[in-house]
């Protein structure tokens, strides 16, 4: 009964990619949207269905036993349990909504049957991840999701830079995926298991554990996080990866995939709960991203950029969470985070729709009128994400900030300029896309129109999820925390009582929020400042314009010594070693150009060489008798 | 029954047998008729085969002599064969001298 529900859960979008992929050019647009989106929806009544049927106990499904060297066994299996139904949830749940979008987003795109195709795929192999039981398992998944979003990075793949975004962020994602390779092989080392139910009864249970390897191991596996989940130092390639179609970058580089990472380590939390130096990284680290991050989007212009920076700040705050062990946290904001960021990234969509692929937010505003659906969705997720009560985002953010108030005070000032940095650029977004006159071309200007509703119901179910998301973990009431507590080896978040303490965060947090937005207000829409042209930016603002210039810091550290090195193979050790391989050649192709000579077709002369063959062969038999 | 090696020495069937051997090689070498070089490498053959023969006595042993009949049987069928071949050229060339068969280039 389960495998087959968890078989239709996984398949179904697989066979949607087949369809779309084998089928997809000849069935034509419509049918393609519809089967691509079915697929997915069909995922997601699975998933509603083991959500409401699921016992407390995991689930654990063996296919079949796929590796099996003396003591250590890998198997071909499922463990669906409360942490992955969680992520089932908004993964199918949010990538059935996407579909819908994109089908009338792609509409008018000649390869959207390989889209879909891709997106299919996307989701099939995030459920792999999701619900492997093992490390292995959850590898595959790992690299598949890679691999769909180097395609869809790339998917406009005549434009050159959009396939360098590609590239860099395939690349990136490598870098990172050997670290995960590098924990996989010490866990399975360590521990001779990598199924995730042994291992937890293994490392709570064990008592002789060595602290270095185990520290190594999560360092190790906290390296891949950062790879797909864009922490310092790979965060990178994240804000490229918005050359992408719209819906992606919201499903994949906002939603879902880059959220990986977070799932891993909240999947591995006794592994990392066993190595607390390593959570002291992974909150420093997560801290300085959420802050780096939000100050390069202070000064972003492509609408996308921005969003793609607020994404990174994000991150960082989960991490920053799962750094302090509170795990539930961070899947908290994780959820909340992937109604109001795909919300917004939607919402960005349709105004880019509208604009007929204008991102750049200079030559937008007063989009207002012409878009009251967007806008006000948009509005609703900006409030969501910038923590103003009583919206998804103000909950799950101000848990992480209260969490790291008890535990770090320093991380939580982090934080917090973080948060009210997300304030202020969310709504220069707002204010910049929004309001005020229109910035265009007339020509842009008299085709302003609301995008259909294929895009709008979207928009406006994310807009009330991004609203009401909060109320899945109250302080006081959490349901997520108990939902979740099967999953944690100890209680490591007793949930918040509401004290003054906790009264006066939320207070600081609603402040910082509003200064953030009251900046905006002043500056956006009183003053009407319009951002300057790329040319005009100085000082602070250009290095921050510039992203610290940090992939120019990258390309000269790694990028041209690497060049420089493979011009030296290429030059000078290939030149050498093909010179010795022609010179080969040569020597044997003139050794026949003269033995060819002797061949001259007399049969007197070849007697005649025969019988000298015979003289000096037994010649030297005869004198060898002597010299030995 | 009387040994014969006890009347002409061993050494003279090998000096025998060399300068038959050595009139072969050079029949072989000089002669252009492809008839006569088939005679040469006979003579050679038939050096060799004295040797056997001369050795097996000399040894009181009946392998040698029994290996001269295969050979003698090798050169029949190889002489059978050569001459055929030999027909045919002449009929196709009109000539056996060896110094004009010259297609044998690869």
């Amino acid at each position: 009964m389960d495998t087959n529900l968890v078989l239709v859960l996984l398949l179904a979008p697989f066979l949607g990619f087949l369809f779309n992929v084998f089928l997809g050019k000849k069935a034509g647009k419509s049918i393609v949207g519809i089967v691509g989106t079915l697929s997915v929806a069909i995922s997601f009544a699975v998933t509603l269905y083991l959500f409401v049927s699921t016992s407390q106990e995991p689930v654990v499904i063996n296919l079949f036993d796929w590796i099996s060297i003396q003591r250590f066994d890998v198997s071909f299996g499922f463990l669906i349990d409360q942490l992955s139904i969680i992520w089932l949830l908004f993964v199918t749940g949010i990538g059935s909504l996407i579909h819908l979008y994109s089908i009338s987003y792609m509409h008018d795109d000649e390869k959207m049957h390989s889209f879909f195709a891709y997106l299919n795929l996307f989701i099939f192999f995030m459920i792999t991840l999701v619900i492997g039981s093992n490390l292995l398992m959850m590898f595959i998944g790992w690299e598949g999701v890679g691999l769909c979003s180097y395609l869809l990075i790339g998917f406009w793949y005549k434009n050159q830079a959009f396939n360098d975004a590609a590239k860099k962020a395939f690349i990136m994602n490598r870098i990172g995926d050997l670290g995960f390779l590098i924990g996989i092989f010490i866990v399975g080392s360590l521990f001779n298991t990598l199924d995730f139910t042994t291992l937890k009864t293994t490392i709570t249970s064990a008592t002789d554990i060595n602290d270095f390897w185990i520290a190594a191991a999560a360092l190790a596996l906290f390296i891949g996080a950062t790879g797909k989940s864009a922490q310092i130092p790979l965060y990178t390639w994240l804000p490229d990866a918005m050359a992408g179609p719209t819906p992606v970058s919201a499903l994949i580089h906002a939603a879902t995939m880059v959220t990986a990472g977070i799932f891993m380590l909240t999947r591995l939390n006794f592994l990392f709960d066993m190595a607390p130096s390593v959570q002291n990284v992974i909150a420093i680290v997560g801290a300085c991203t959420a802050l780096v991050a939000a100050t390069i989007a202070l000064v972003q212009n492509d609408i996308k950029k921005v969003l793609a920076y607020s994404t990174v700040s994000q991150l960082g705050l989960m991490f920053l969470a799962l750094g302090l062990g509170a795990y539930e946290v961070a899947v908290f904001h994780v959820i909340t985070h992937a109604f109001f960021k795909a919300c917004l990234f939607l919402g960005s969509g349709s105004v880019i729709h509208g604009l007929h692929g204008e991102q750049d937010m200079r030559k937008m505003g007063g989009l207002k009128k012409a878009m009251p659906i967007t806008f006000w969705t948009m509005l609703i997720a900006s409030l969501a994400i910038s923590g103003i009560f009583p919206l998804a985002g103000f909950w799950s953010k101000d848990e992480i900030l209260m969490t790291a108030f008890h535990k770090n005070p320093t991380l939580w000032v982090i934080g917090s300029i973080a948060s009210i940095m997300t304030a202020f650029y969310m709504f220069r977004l707002i204010y910049l896309t929004f309001f005020n006159s229109f910035r265009g071309t007339e020509e842009q200007k008299h085709h302003l129109h609301e995008s259909p509703s294929l895009i709008t119901v979207p928009l406006i179910i994310l807009a009330i999820l991004s609203f009401f998301g909060g109320v899945i973990s109250l302080p006081g009431h959490s349901w997520l925390n108990h939902y979740l507590s099967p999953l944690f080896s100890k209680a490591t978040h007793e949930a918040h009582s509401l004290g003054s303490t906790e009264y006066m965060l939320m207070a600081i947090a609603t402040i910082g929020a509003l200064i953030g937005i009251g900046i905006a207000y002043k500056k956006y829409l009183k003053d009407n400042t319009i951002p300057s042209e790329d040319a005009e930016i100085t000082g602070l603002s250009k290095i921050l314009y510039n992203k610290y210039y940090v992939d120019e810091v990258y390309d000269a550290i790694f990028v041209k010594p690497i060049n420089v090195l493979a011009s030296f193979f290429r030059d000078t050790v290939e030149t050498t070693l093909s010179a010795m391989v022609f010179g080969l050649g040569k020597v044997t192709n003139e050794i026949s150009i003269q033995g060819k000579k002797a061949h001259n077709g007399s049969v007197g002369f070849y007697l005649f060489a025969f019988v000298i063959g015979v003289i000096v062969i037994l010649t030297y038999l005869f004198l060898q008798q002597f010299f030995t | 029954m009387e040994n014969i090696l006890d009347q002409i020495g061993i050494e003279n069937y090998i000096f025998l047998s060399v300068i038959l051997f050595c009139i072969g090689v050079f029949g072989v070498l000089y002669r252009r008729n492809a008839i006569v070089v088939f005679m040469s490498i006979e003579i050679m053959l038939n050096a060799v085969n004295l040797l056997f023969a001369a050795f097996s006595t000399y040894h009181q042993d009946a392998q040698g002599q029994i290996f001269v009949f295969f050979s003698m049987a090798v050169a029949a069928a190889e002489v059978a064969v050569g001459l055929a071949i030999l027909v045919s050229i002449f009929r196709n060339m009109h000539t056996i001298d060896v110094g004009n068969l010259k297609n044998l280039k690869g």
